[in-house]
């Protein structure tokens, strides 16, 4: 009979290799066997285990600062290649004074690295620029910084309490301006709240063309209507709806009665039913003379 | 009996289970070796041939793992000692599924021990001239006249093998024919049940499902013989190294089975006695020089019997070849005598052909075939395994006939009794019945 107590030293060196496994190896080899744990073991955990140590060993400040330091260095030494330097800049379509000031907004210092340039940065900065309706910045390979400008035209002059501006046709500030002489062929407006009535300002100077030299502004009254400011201080008044048409029946009224050749003060058209004309202090007289005349009341 | 066939339909549906798993495992626990085979199931890819291809329809699985062992803890081809056994099925087991490269979770199990019985039953049932149902195929074999197997028997295979409808036997199948009553012979198998207990417990413990039990006999059988001997009515005798089983086939069905306590392993304890050798020499020189026909050259041809006990004259000994033979030949002899016991017991003569087909291990030992045709009659042939594919060229000997045959009963059960579902209302009424038949012998 076999030895039923197994585990003594001399029994074990007796007995001969088993080449049977043992219930763990078995059940490990068919565990191994399973394809879930199989592919889990082979593929997953491998992984698994290398992200982790990536993640150890990279989250260690030093190899930060050394990862941190390669990149640094990649990326300055692409950076420094002649192809992707930009030497200059390209300007079109400003002009000099506005050239100047583009310059110096976008204050480069060339050349600069295509990868340090954000045109669209640069384009958004531009754009806040009162000259300048419209701006397209693009970065061309040749080694040039493109800026391809849209002035806004100015169209009118604004006297306001602080100064005197240029405006574009849409009441848009181009630029500010010391003297009325600078721009004489500009018409002029003034008075509060110009600014936002430039395109009508526009309109009534564009139909009051026959008055020639005698027009000298527009002025803004209460924020919401014209007075037409002519030469030897005459007012014309204008309705806040209808003012060109207003306009052009004070034209009218000129060419028929000759009426802006008299001595007349104030021409009110506020009210379009009832226009009104306010005479000067001479013609007054004179009119009041003519009366007294007429009942007899006067002797001459 | 239907405690039995619970777990039986538990086997079936494990069985099911692998194949749509489409691994399974075959171990066949024999007393000298044990067998490992893995078979995949691949059902949608059967070659499209013309009548029987050439691996008569068994080419829908697949051997991929094969591995055998030196059998440790059997005796007689039952388990002795458990942890013995156990670390021999884990070792077949680890080799095959290593060759395979796929796990197993259900097996199969053959095993030659447990002194099976055989029984022929036959059941009646009425049917008033309507169609043969599978209910009626159930009812009949439900009604078959128990026998009293004895206390601690469990029925192991219990076989349909003829119909009968009316006057007209040999059916194989009767449903859907007409007739006023059924006949069925079921031919029922019965085994030691603590063998069988022990067989599930060490395959349990290692980690497998049983998906089925056999009789190494009767799957020696489904192998080692061509179809029309199944058919015609022939034995098949597995000479195995504790056991000798035999089965005889008829119209394509077992109808017995036996096996004979005798087998290789006691021939090659013979040698060891009578020469006074170990136990490992001696199997080495049976396989080696044995054979069972002394011839005048066989006197001349020396067998050296090395030995290292230091004795000069005992560790020189030889023995000629003829001696050898002297030696195997009685107990060869004694073998195929108490299988012809059996056979004459089992009216063997009877049947239309006498066919004896020897297979198995023991089975190549050389001038097998005259003797046994001396003792066991003319018509005796020694059988090998079926081919099937896949199988390693080391296992496609005799020896490993029960191992194929069970690869095959795994692809291809034969009916058993408990597929068939029993009709609800026959149950109760019986155990009624019995319950009844107990009150009046008891009051």
């Amino acid at each position: 009979m076999r030895t039923l107590i197994r585990g003594r030293k001399a029994d074990r060196a007796a007995i001969p290799h088993d080449p049977a496994p043992s219930r763990l190896q078995y059940r490990l080899n068919r565990m191994w066997l399973s394809p879930f744990i199989r592919v889990a073991l082979i593929r997953v955990l491998p992984v698994c285990l290398l992200i982790a140590a990536l993640g150890v060993w990279g989250t260690r400040p030093a190899q930060i600062a050394i990862m941190t330091g390669w990149i640094v260095d990649v990326r300055a030494s692409v950076e420094a290649r002649p192809e992707f330097q930009i030497r200059q800049m390209s300007l079109t379509g400003a002009s000099p004074v506005l050239a100047n000031a583009i310059r110096e907004r976008v204050g480069l210092e060339f050349p600069v690295s295509w990868f340090d340039l954000d045109p669209e940065v640069i384009r958004a900065d531009l754009a806040t620029l009162d000259a300048v309706a419209d701006v397209a910045v693009s970065v061309e390979l040749g080694g040039a910084l493109r800026v391809v400008v849209t002035e806004r035209e100015p169209a009118i002059l604004w006297r306001r309490p602080g100064g005197l501006e240029l405006l574009d046709a849409d009441g848009y500030r181009v630029a500010y301006i010391d003297r009325r002489d600078g721009r004489a062929d500009l018409p002029l407006i003034t008075g509060r709240g110009g600014n936002a009535a430039v395109p009508e300002a526009l309109r009534l100077f564009d139909a009051a063309r026959p008055l020639g030299d005698r027009l000298i502004a527009l002025k803004r009254q209460g924020e919401r209507r014209w007075d037409m400011v002519l030469t030897d201080d005459q007012v014309i008044q204008l309705p806040e709806t209808g003012a060109r048409a207003a306009m052009e029946r004070v034209l009218a009224m000129d060419g028929a009665m000759d009426l802006l050749a008299r001595d007349i003060s104030v021409v009110d058209l506020r009210n379009p039913l009832r226009p009104t004309v306010r005479m000067g202090p001479a013609a007054m007289e004179y009119l009041q003379m003519t009366r007294d005349f007429r009942q007899g009341l006067s002797v001459q | 009996m239907i405690q039995l066939f619970e777990t039986q339909r538990a086997m079936r549906a494990m069985r099911k289970a692998a194949m749509q798993r489409g691994v399974m495992g075959i171990v066949d626990l024999g007393t000298s070796k044990v067998t490992c085979l893995i078979l995949r199931f691949d059902s949608g890819h059967m070659p499209e041939t013309e009548g029987v291809g050439s691996m008569a329809g068994q080419a829908q699985f697949r051997v991929i793992g094969a591995a055998t062992t030196r059998a440790r803890g059997m005796r007689h081809g039952e388990i002795e000692v458990m942890q013995e056994a156990e670390r021999a099925v884990r070792t077949v087991v680890q080799t095959a599924q290593k060759m395979a490269q796929v796990r197993i979770d259900h097996a199969i199990v053959s095993f030659s021990g447990a002194s099976p019985r055989s029984y022929g039953l036959t059941g009646e049932v009425e049917l008033g001239g309507r169609e043969v149902s599978e209910a009626d195929v159930a009812a009949v074999l439900a009604n078959c006249d128990t026998p009293d197997i004895g206390l601690g028997r469990a029925v192991l295979h219990a076989q349909p093998v003829n119909f009968a409808l009316d006057y007209r036997s040999g059916l194989s199948d009767p449903r859907g024919q007409l007739g006023n009553s059924l006949t069925a012979d079921m031919h029922l198998l019965t085994v030691d049940q603590t063998v069988v207990q022990n067989i599930m417990h060490c395959m349990r413990r290692s980690d497998l499902e049983l998906a089925g039990l056999a009789s190494s006999a009767y799957a020696a059988g489904v192998s080692a013989m061509v179809e029309d001997e199944q058919k015609i009515g022939s034995a098949c005798i597995d000479l195995g190294a504790g056991t000798s089983g035999l089965s005889i086939f008829l119209r394509g069905h077992m109808i017995y089975a036996d096996t004979v306590r005798i087998g290789g392993m006691h021939v090659t304890q013979d040698i060891s006695k009578g020469l006074g050798i170990p136990v490992a020499l001696a199997e080495r020189i049976k396989t080696l020089h044995g054979g069972l026909i002394a011839t005048g050259r066989d006197d001349r041809e020396m067998i050296p019997l090395t030995a290292e006990t230091g004795d000069w004259e005992h560790d020189r000994r030889e023995i000629s070849r003829s001696e050898l033979i002297g030696i195997m030949r009685p107990r060869v002899e004694e073998i195929l005598e108490a299988v012809r016991d059996r056979l004459d017991a089992a009216g063997f003569d009877d049947l239309p052909s006498q066919k004896i087909v020897l297979t198995g291990g023991g089975s190549q030992v050389p001038g097998l075939a005259s003797l046994a045709a001396r003792i066991l009659g003319q018509q005796v042939r020694l059988g090998r395994p079926l081919r099937i594919q896949g199988l390693p060229q080391a296992a496609t000997g005799p020896a490993f006939s029960s191992a194929v045959g069970l690869a095959l009963f795994a692809a291809h059960p034969q009916d058993e009794c408990w597929d068939f579902d029993i009709a609800n209302q026959r149950y109760p009424a019986r155990s009624l019945r019995r319950a009844v038949k107990w009150f009046k012998e008891n009051w």
